[in-house]
């Protein structure tokens, strides 16, 4: 197979979440001579973004959606080691976890395949996360993104709390703060002052990259 | 297993020998922005206009919940229950996770209502049963702890166990605990929703109990999401679930009910059934 067609029929591949065949494709293109970066950046990372386009469209459903980002998930597996020698960056790190008393994870861990998909490092902390784990999560990980999820009304307050725990450790200004769960709303997340919220996974992933080019706009390396 | 519902002049039994209890869903603002805007103005128009569709579905409960972001869910509450008993003689089922607004909730209610919902997790019941115990109300229990909601069947009846204790401990009567055996979506994971129909079997079995569950849940994030929940309810309710929290706006979902009801020999004579057809065939000229 040319390049330029391997690059398509992974493209494809990966838009339908076939598995075994983006795996076989990304090694079939590496021994070819094709790079971890033309992979990458030409044919599963715009695989994965007409996913997302087609989700907001009501084109594709939520288990295409999620098959697309496990395939996606795979490739990087193999990807991600090359291109760290080769001194290419993740498209960023992103902590997540459902915040204390709460331990709804299928929405949280719907976004996490979607961002992996997306190319992000996701570090998962999974449910019941108390502030000052997030906290401790963002010193070690040094992450652009902090996620909290929340399923409750009751638990969204916690979103606030994590805020003030965040501004306590001195960490507010180097991290930006994306909130979401089924009862949040834009409003909320201003009025917590988060940097950002999506309503669903493919969301996420939009402003999440989003998010990220701002801030590197605005603070060159 | 009789669980009896009150308002101020009706009454409606959930159990396993009656018709499906279909509690109407959509008084509730979840994911809807612009009735959240309202109820943040105090607007409860459209509290009013989800009660009258519901009640013309088939409703014979109305789940109320009032859950805003950035408003005040226990004044809110009240004032939709008050709006609620005026509009209609359903009972009402009392949904929040917030205990102060079930506990408004409560107080503004003349009836038995069924409060909607306690968790396995022990801070919680001892906020929420003592609310149940003194209202007289029924009480929707959800088997998931502190820790996690489990996938397991077998954790999830352990965890019913564990809500039963505290029922009994708290003086709450069996027969006012309605169990929610957790319905998953299945776009999510497509083994979840097997699991919520082998924990239905198994509490059905081990005690007997009557229970309800969110059927929406299941079919979020697919497409034809109606004709899911119409098979998935016909199913559920053969292996002994006794009431769900539904959209009744949905001819689809109800008749499916319905005609479980029918065939599962809820229905005799099938009376309710051919009534139904013959109401639905003089409204169509």
């Amino acid at each position: 197979m040319k390049a330029e067609e391997l690059l398509k029929v992974l493209y494809d591949e990966t838009l339908v979440g076939n598995a075994p065949r983006v795996l076989e494709l990304t090694n079939e293109g590496l021994a070819s001579g094709l790079s971890p970066e033309e992979l990458l950046f030409d044919s599963l990372i715009p695989s994965l973004e007409e996913v997302g386009a087609r989700f907001e469209r009501g084109d594709f459903f939520v288990p295409e959606m999620l098959i697309a980002g496990k395939a996606m998930s795979g490739a990087l597996e193999i990807l991600r080691p090359l291109l760290a020698e080769t001194g290419v960056e993740p498209v960023g790190t992103f902590v997540m976890g459902t915040v204390k008393g709460d331990v709804h994870d299928i929405g949280k861990n719907l976004v996490n395949i979607m961002l992996e998909g997306a190319g992000f490092q996701v570090i998962d902390l999974g449910v019941q996360v108390a502030p000052e784990k997030f906290v401790a999560a963002i010193e070690e990980h040094r992450p652009d993104i902090v996620g909290f999820s929340a399923f409750l009304t009751t638990t969204m307050p916690m979103f606030k709390a994590n805020m003030n725990a965040l501004e306590k450790a001195g960490l507010r200004g180097q991290v930006i703060v994306m909130v979401g769960g089924a009862p949040v709303t834009q409003e909320y997340a201003d009025a917590v002052g988060a940097d950002g919220y999506a309503s669903d996974a493919s969301a996420a992933v939009a402003r999440a990259k989003e998010l990220l080019s701002h801030r590197r706009a605005a603070q060159p390396a | 297993m009789h669980t009896v519902l009150r308002s101020a002049s009706k009454e409606v039994v959930i159990g396993g020998d009656q018709p499906f209890c279909i509690i109407g869903e959509r008084i509730n603002p979840t994911g809807r922005k612009i009735f959240q805007e309202q109820l943040r103005r105090g607007d409860l128009s459209r509290v009013e206009i989800d009660i009258s569709e519901q009640v013309a579905g088939g409703a014979m409960a109305l789940d109320v919940n009032m859950g805003a972001p950035l408003a005040d869910e226990a004044e809110l509450m009240v004032r939709a229950v008050e709006l609620a008993q005026s509009r209609t003689d359903l009972p009402l089922c009392i949904d929040s996770s917030v205990v102060e607004a079930l506990e408004a909730g409560l107080s503004a209610y003349e009836g038995k209502a069924l409060v909607n919902s306690v968790t396995a997790e022990d801070e919680r019941l001892d906020a929420v049963l003592p609310l149940v115990r003194r209202h007289g109300a029924a009480v929707i229990m959800l088997p998931n702890d502190e820790e996690e909601i489990p996938e397991a069947p077998r954790r999830r009846l352990e965890l019913v166990g564990r809500l039963v204790a505290a029922a009994e401990r708290y003086g709450i009567g069996l027969e006012d605990v309605v169990i929610d055996p957790l319905a998953m979506p299945i776009g999510a994971d497509t083994s979840l929703v097997d699991k919520t129909l082998e924990t239905i079997h198994l509490v059905k079995e081990r005690f007997g109990l009557n229970m309800t569950l969110g059927a929406s849940n299941v079919s979020f994030g697919m497409p034809d999401r109606h004709a899911i929940g119409s098979a998935f309810l016909p199913m559920a309710m053969t292996l002994g679930l006794t009431s769900a929290i539904m959209d009744a706006r949905s001819a689809d979902l109800v008749q499916a009910v319905k005609a479980a009801d029918l065939l599962l020999d809820h229905d005799p004579w099938g009376a309710n059934w051919i009534a139904a057809h013959r109401a639905r065939t003089a409204a169509t000229p």
